[in-house]
């Protein structure tokens, strides 16, 4: 029972872009379309659960006065991974998310939960809260990624939503777009959990 | 006049047209977070100038003279996270032992700049858009001047802020974010110029 709560705590209770306001720049930058939000979803997932495992295991043999750097240089392994096969098998992706996959390296995200988490905890609880905390962080993005593209393109993951009359609000697919629905979910969820 | 026509230009693009907060999203974690005082503001934007300019010629240098010679440019990620974070403490170092005035000022945000995503972007970008090394360091300084002009436009708007009445829910963070897009919106402005 705890070790699903491990999993599901990032979903909605601690999940890390609405309640923590972790990793923004990402949040912002790729969620003009849903495909992007994805896509960088799953790389952050990806990179937080093997970083997660990794110290997890190595916890013990790292002195804690340069635990930071060493957990950077596991982080930007896999991120070096990630990009590596990214580049190989989903070239378009990779081209659209652009600068920011090598960014995962500094999304606090993955750091705070190396931090936070993996170097205090076992193997199995590590995995299940780096899987946990990255499908949050992937649905959070998936739900501003939907809001902008339905708004600013009148699509959603590519395909047509209305008809060919509708004028789509160009500006939420711009940078002030992000922003704006970014505020406007974190007021509802502090309405959200001022009510509860 | 070509050389200082080409900086202008440069210095206009990174400045405002693609503005490192506003545009590419990057360097957001101390925009929310340091923005809510005047001079605090004031003392990351100064930092932030500095080791972006730090950062960019180091990570060329590194680029072009260790990891370009050797082949291993898939190392450039994990490299350029190490030479950043490495400097960072370095310079923390320096400011300590010379300037102790300064470091009081400076000192408690030179720790957040490692994980500041707008100085490993910059290092990233330099050698995407294959810069010299002159242009490079620039490059780096004028994002950082871009990034502390933003930061200081949104401190003074947010101490302004405090005292307006807003909805319970929308204080803080969400109307932060909500004037931050309209600056950027504003900011959208200035991609109209064409050179």
């Amino acid at each position: 029972m705890t070790l699903l709560k491990e999993f599901t705590k990032g979903f909605i209770k601690e999940n890390p872009v609405f309640v923590m306001a972790l990793g923004l720049c990402p949040t912002l930058a790729v969620t003009s379309s849903v495909v992007n939000a994805i896509g960088m979803g799953l790389a952050a997932t990806f990179v937080l659960v093997f970083s997660n495992i990794f110290i997890s295991l190595i916890k013990n043999f790292i002195p804690p006065k340069i635990r930071i750097p060493a957990f950077i240089v596991v982080i930007a392994s896999f991120v070096t991974i990630v990009d590596m096969v990214m580049n190989a098998y989903l070239p378009a992706i990779h081209k659209s998310l652009g600068l920011f996959i090598p960014l995962i390296v500094v999304n606090c995200i993955i750091l705070g939960r190396a931090e936070a988490f993996a170097s205090k905890n076992n193997l199995i609880r590590s995995i299940l809260d780096g899987l946990g905390m990255g499908l949050g962080f992937t649905l959070a993005l998936v739900v501003i990624g939907g809001i902008r593209e339905v708004l600013g393109a009148g699509q959603f993951l590519g395909y047509n939503l209305f008809p060919e009359t509708f004028q789509p609000m160009l500006v939420a697919i711009l940078a002030p777009g992000a922003f704006i629905v970014m505020g406007l979910l974190m007021g509802l969820m502090n309405l959200k959990k001022k009510k509860n | 006049m070509e050389f200082v026509g080409k900086i202008l230009f440069m210095a206009v693009m990174a400045i405002f047209v693609q503005n490192f907060v506003l545009m590419r999203f990057l360097g957001l974690c101390p925009y929310i977070g340091v923005s809510k005082k005047l001079d605090s503001a004031l003392g990351m934007g100064m930092a932030v100038i500095f080791v972006m300019t730090m950062a960019s010629t180091f990570t060329w240098l590194i680029h072009t003279y260790l990891l370009v010679p050797l082949h291993i440019e898939f190392l450039q990620t994990i490299a350029f996270i190490l030479t950043i974070a490495s400097l960072v403490q370095l310079v923390e170092m320096v400011i300590q032992k010379t300037a102790p005035s300064l470091y009081r000022s400076l000192g408690v945000f030179l720790p957040l700049i490692t994980t500041n995503c707008a100085v490993l972007g910059v290092a990233i970008l330099n050698i995407q858009s294959e810069y010299n090394f002159i242009f490079a360091i620039l490059n780096g300084l004028f994002a950082g001047i871009g990034f502390t002009l933003v930061l200081i436009l949104m401190a003074g708007i947010r101490e302004r802020l405090e005292r307006a009445e807003l909805p319970v829910s929308m204080k803080g963070m969400p109307i932060s974010m909500i004037v931050a897009g309209s600056m950027a919106l504003a900011f959208l402005g200035f991609s109209g110029l064409k050179f």
